[in-house]
């Protein structure tokens, strides 16, 4: 079974560097989106299993896409994942609060990743 | 492999990190000058902050423990300075400017060396000096004043809540701007009313939802803060389908208090920002105004043919002189308000160029001058994309790979110059790379190749560089991924053409290449002049118009089944105009007026009866089934009420070439 993650940061490099990890893992596949408004203009063409999430974006940010997920009658059972930095603790709690179902701080280990991806979709790979 | 790996990885860090800082040093700047005029506009200071977060996160992931470092200490001072936790001072900028210096000096050792060598501990210092001088964060939330749904205050960021705070500090109105837009257009629409909302105020917020009909598009709530009132709001985003609703103070007093305040909060800065439209909506008046006082000329010219040049004929050409000197005044002022520097598109190429080199592997400077040069605020933003792809061609096929340079006896590094400067009433843009150059032979075959010439035809090198513009016409195998995208020099000619423009091509093998573009310097209102021909009345933009000539027919000479005129002992092809407008023949006897018009070599000498004389025109665009008619730009009205069409003479030129 194929799990189609989308990745919104961004930063290119750390983009590439989450996909990496994320495809790293068997059966997952990736879509990437630049900003939130991509990630607005991704969702309704797929069907994504998780959607990971910075916090600090240009146009709209992470917390206003988590609550754009978590009330929207067609997206609103994907998970989401937050990946922020120990700056933004206050930022995190209000992404739990909106709904998100984990998070990890940058930088972070390719393995802390894949492990909460496997826990947020209760799969084991 | 797994260095090959590591290469890589370290080569997408170091590009997107130089991205970064040249990012950070431009909104540093910027930054500077807001604390000397003694205003800052929080997006600046969050925009650095973004930067230096990002570039945070992205060394801290890519194991570079000075860049994260330093950058945690200063994401720390710019969380501070964006939250008004530390005041921002010109000591305070000075540290950031130092500890980006720092940063630039750590990514040059990466990429050198693959290793961090500079100290950052003295720097660190500074930045933590930088920082004791705040005091602390605001205790009581002011936010609780605002009878504000708590679902919307939960979704903003901590920055976010900071900036709603100090709105409500300030006492101005907060508003909620809903608007619903398709799903495939909305980026283009909420940046349109983004736009709008900015030049009234501060947008703190920008809420997606799905709202009644979720497959049918989506909903934006924007939270703004802003001294305007509500029906102000209403007036300018009613036509974007926008709804607006205020967020009321729960206490009453803010009527009061914010009349109390109104004289001490006077603004310090002594500019308006104002929306291009409304500068377009004036210039459009203006225009019309220029009609009406040739109509004006025109009659009290009649008037004096009628009464001779006495009373009330004197008195009407005494205040006609007094109204267009008036109308010249308010033409120039309303003209240099929509002048920019041209330097505004060429720092955003300086960082495309960045990006493109590095991505192609090519090693290249891009030299600029003429950034003060100005033009219309709008063929500016035209001119970008022709500029951008010039640029991408030279990077692209222009500039050679290191070891052919080398080989050749160049430098590795490639430069692409682009200059500008103004030249009478035009503004002459180049762009010149010191690459391989175009092959005139090559082309030449390709031509044959697709039938546009006969093997045995002799061309001239400027005319065989002409096919280049040619749409669908490429002499390149490969196509890359930077300029191959199918748009071609014919898109970049049509654009600059667009716009009243001429562009011409110098090349030579194995030293480089040099477009040069020439634009007249607005649009708005041009200077042109008025030919007849066989009883028609064409207007030629002046900006193209080298010189006019009268010569007598036995000086035409035929050369190449071509009809040329020996000027100045250069050939001169001419083109008859009532013949590529199929108009009836003109009679005009032995004497022929002669329009020369063109760029550098590439010149023509349109044919015409009379010349009539120069005039202001306001080009407007013609109709659906005249825009396809080659050599004609738009229309302008006369003052006689005359509609005339305006040549397009880079049009005729191409013409010009094709009818041999």
């Amino acid at each position: 079974m194929t799990r189609k993650v989308l990745i919104v940061e961004d930063s290119k490099a750390m983009r590439g560097l989450i996909r990496a990890t994320v495809e790293a893992l068997p059966g997952f596949v990736t879509h990437e989106a630049g900003s939130g408004f991509d990630a607005l203009k991704a969702l309704p063409s797929h069907q994504f299993d998780l959607i990971i999430t910075d916090i600090n974006m240009p146009d709209i940010n992470g917390l206003e896409l988590i609550s754009f997920v978590k009330g929207h009658p067609n997206y609103k059972s994907i998970p989401l994942i937050v990946v922020s930095t120990e700056k933004s603790e206050e930022d995190r709690r209000r992404g739990l609060a909106l709904g998100a179902s984990g998070y990890i701080v940058k930088p972070f280990k390719g393995e802390d990743l894949q492990e909460l991806i496997k826990k947020v979709l209760g799969v084991t790979v | 492999m797994a260095s090959e790996k590591d290469e890589r990885s370290k080569g997408e860090f170091l590009a997107e990190a130089e991205d970064i800082l040249e990012d950070l040093n431009q909104h540093l700047i910027q930054m500077e000058a807001m604390v000397e005029a003694g205003s800052v506009d929080p997006d600046v200071v969050n925009a650095i902050f973004r930067g230096v977060h990002s570039l945070k996160g992205l060394s801290g992931m890519f194991g570079f423990t000075g860049v994260s470092t330093l950058s945690h200490k200063l994401e720390s001072l710019l969380d501070a300075l964006r939250l008004g936790k530390v005041p921002i001072t010109p000591e305070v900028t000075q540290a950031i400017f130092q500890a980006l210096d720092r940063l630039k000096e750590l990514s040059e050792d990466i990429s050198r060396s693959g290793f961090e060598r500079a100290d950052t501990t003295d720097i660190a210092a500074v930045i933590e000096a930088a920082m004791t001088g705040g005091g602390g964060a605001d205790k009581k939330s002011p936010v609780d004043e605002l009878a504000i749904d708590p679902a919307l205050v939960a979704v903003l960021t901590e920055y976010e809540e900071h900036r709603l705070k100090e709105n409500v500090k300030a006492k101005n109105g907060i508003f909620l701007v809903k608007a619903r837009f398709d799903l495939m257009t909305f980026d283009k629409d909420l940046t349109a009313l983004n736009d709008k909302l900015k030049s009234l105020g501060e947008i703190i917020s920008t809420l997606p939802s799905s709202g009644m009909s979720p497959d049918m598009g989506i909903e934006f709530n924007l939270l703004m803060g802003t001294k305007s009132t509500m029906d102000r709001l209403v007036e300018e985003v009613g036509g974007l389908g926008a709804e607006v609703v205020e967020i009321k103070y729960k206490a009453e007093e803010k009527k009061a208090a914010s009349e109390a305040a109104s004289p001490t909060i006077k603004s310090l800065s002594k500019t308006v920002r104002v929306d291009i439209s409304r500068l377009d909506h004036l210039m459009n008046i203006v225009g019309e105004l220029v009609l009406s006082k040739n109509i004006i000329s025109q009659l009290s010219k009649d008037l004096r043919g009628l009464h001779g040049f006495t009373g009330i004929a004197v008195d009407l050409h005494k205040a006609t002189r007094t109204f267009e000197r008036k109308l010249g005044e308010l033409q120039e002022g309303v003209i240099e308000v929509r002048m920019v520097p041209i330097g505004q598109i060429f720092t955003r190429l300086t960082q495309a160029v960045r990006k493109y080199a590095g991505d192609v592997g090519k090693d290249i400077d891009l030299e600029m001058s003429g950034e003060d040069t100005e033009l219309d605020k709008l063929m500016v933003e035209d001119m970008s994309d022709p500029l951008m792809h010039l640029i991408r061609n030279s990077i692209d096929h222009g500039i050679e790979a290191a070891q052919v340079r080398a080989r050749r006896g160049k430098p590795e590094r490639g430069t692409i110059r682009l200059d500008a400067f103004p030249k009478g009433n035009r503004v002459v843009i180049t762009v010149e790379d010191d690459g391989g150059g175009i092959d005139h032979e090559k082309v030449r075959r390709k031509a044959v190749e697709r039938e546009l010439i006969k093997e045995s035809d002799v061309l001239s090198k400027r005319e065989i560089m002409d096919f280049i513009f040619m749409p669908g016409f490429s002499t390149s195998e490969k196509v890359s991924e930077v300029s191959g995208r199918g748009v071609g020099m014919d898109v970049v000619k049509k654009n600059v053409s667009r716009l009243s423009g001429m562009i011409d091509v110098e090349t030579e093998i194995g030293v480089g290449t040099k477009f040069t573009i020439t634009l007249p310097i607005t649009l708005a209102i041009i200077k042109a002049l008025i030919v007849d021909v066989s009883a028609e009345t064409f207007a030629v933009p002046l900006s193209s118009v080298l010189e006019s000539l009268m010569i007598t027919r036995d000086r035409i000479t035929t050369i190449e089944k071509r009809e040329v005129v020996s000027l100045r002992g250069e050939t001169l092809p001419l083109l008859w105009l009532d013949r590529v407008f199929s108009l009836p023949k003109s009679d005009a006897g032995d004497y022929l007026y002669v329009v020369v018009v063109g760029i550098a070599e590439r010149r023509l000498g349109l044919v015409v009866d009379r010349l009539v004389g120069q005039q202001e025109i306001v080009i407007k665009s013609i109709g659906e089934k005249l825009k396809n008619v080659p050599g004609i730009a738009g229309a302008t009205e006369l003052g006689d009420n005359e509609v005339v069409l305006v040549l397009d003479v880079e049009a005729l030129i191409d013409e010009a070439t094709l009818r041999r």
